[in-house]
């Protein structure tokens, strides 16, 4: 279970950096990237899931007293909350640059913007 | 095409590097010391159900503030970003576009407050069941872009969002404040009483840190949106 998880946010992460290397468009790039950004978080997540335990929610299901034995880590689940709302902050950012972009060459080309590279 | 192949590489040695990790990981059996000590003493110190927001509104309370600090200077820079292109003189008039349409303004009215106040259960329960205010204001944001789509023109909420969002950062910073000044220090949630164990009403101040949060989050998300939105029309 957690290697089909784990499996599944890898090859996600390697789907997005191949997105993100051969396509041209930069719209097509930040798209690329927030499947990435969705694998890093699920690898994270499974990275602290345990084989029978629940989630980390103290109620009826799971007395304070056994709660070391019975949930499963929730440091890795908070670790997660705090990336997806960067992540989204990260990609709000690259789609305003983008239209900026687009407003002073008229084409999202990467190819075409050639000013840093030497 | 060497391009292609050369990425394909890249990524054939990235999957080495993964696979390797895949086959040597092995779950733990017991939770780590630092999972431990939150899983056991977060019922008596902090007094929430939630040990995901145990651990993000108090543990870790100070990482959360600098969270929504990055949020906001998100929101900041794509308004900065955006700004100059921003709509003038010759911005559409309502007649220039389509109408929305009768179902989507209809929806709009109906599903606004319910997903509004969906947002508030969301934020304010957030101590008890797998919630929060990062999630809630994600919905209420949702609720915004809702409105967006019926109306692309509207104009009017630019100052009660900015309204919102600075008022509950401020509010935050006050609350972590009065936690270093009257409890065990800055953020701590026990300025207000612990309460019963899994009522709304417990945590000490976590609900209502929660709500600030969920407020600023859903103002900056809604911020975000807006600018995108107004440059949109030109």
């Amino acid at each position: 279970m957690v290697h089909i998880a784990m499996l599944t946010g890898f090859v996600l992460i390697a789907i997005g950096i191949y997105g993100a290397l051969t396509n041209r468009n930069i719209l097509r790039m930040i798209v690329a990237f927030t499947v990435a950004n969705t694998g890093v978080n699920i690898v994270l997540v499974s990275v602290g899931y345990m084989m029978g335990r629940t989630a980390p929610i103290l109620d009826a299901a799971v007395p304070v007293a056994e709660a070391a034995n019975r949930i499963i880590d929730p440091v890795p689940q908070a670790l997660v909350l705090t990336a997806i709302v960067i992540g989204l902050g990260v990609t709000a950012l690259m789609l305003a640059y983008a239209y900026r972009l687009y407003d002073c060459r008229g084409s999202l080309d990467i190819s075409r913007f050639r000013d840093l590279k030497w | 095409m060497v391009k292609k192949a050369i990425a394909l590489a890249l990524i054939l040695g990235l999957g080495l590097i993964f696979a390797a990790l895949l086959l040597g990981y092995a779950p733990d059996a017991a939770l780590n010391e630092t999972a431990a000590y939150y899983a056991t003493r977060t019922a008596d110190e902090i007094g929430a159900q939630n040990i995901v927001t145990a651990i993000i509104v108090t543990y870790r309370g100070l990482d959360t503030l600098g969270e929504v600090t990055v949020l906001f200077l998100t929101a900041a820079i794509v308004g900065l970003v955006l700004s100059r292109t921003r709509a003038g003189d010759n911005a559409p008039r309502l007649s220039d576009l389509p109408p929305p349409g009768e179902l989507l303004e209809i929806g709009t009215k109906l599903l606004v407050p319910l997903i509004l106040l969906f947002g508030a259960y969301v934020f304010i329960n957030g101590h008890l069941t797998p919630g929060g205010g990062f999630q809630g204001g994600a919905i209420l944001a949702s609720a915004i872009l809702l409105m967006l789509l019926t109306d692309p023109l509207r104009r009017s909420s630019h100052r009660l969002i900015s309204r919102i969002e600075s008022s509950a950062g401020l509010f935050y910073v006050v609350i972590g404040v009065l936690g270093a000044a009257l409890a065990g220090g800055f953020l701590d949630n026990r300025i207000l009483p612990l309460g019963e164990f899994g009522a709304l009403f417990s945590a000490g101040a976590i609900p209502v840190i929660y709500a600030l949060i969920g407020l600023k989050v859903g103002a900056e998300f809604s911020s975000m949106m807006v600018s995108l939105s107004e440059t949109e029309d030109e």
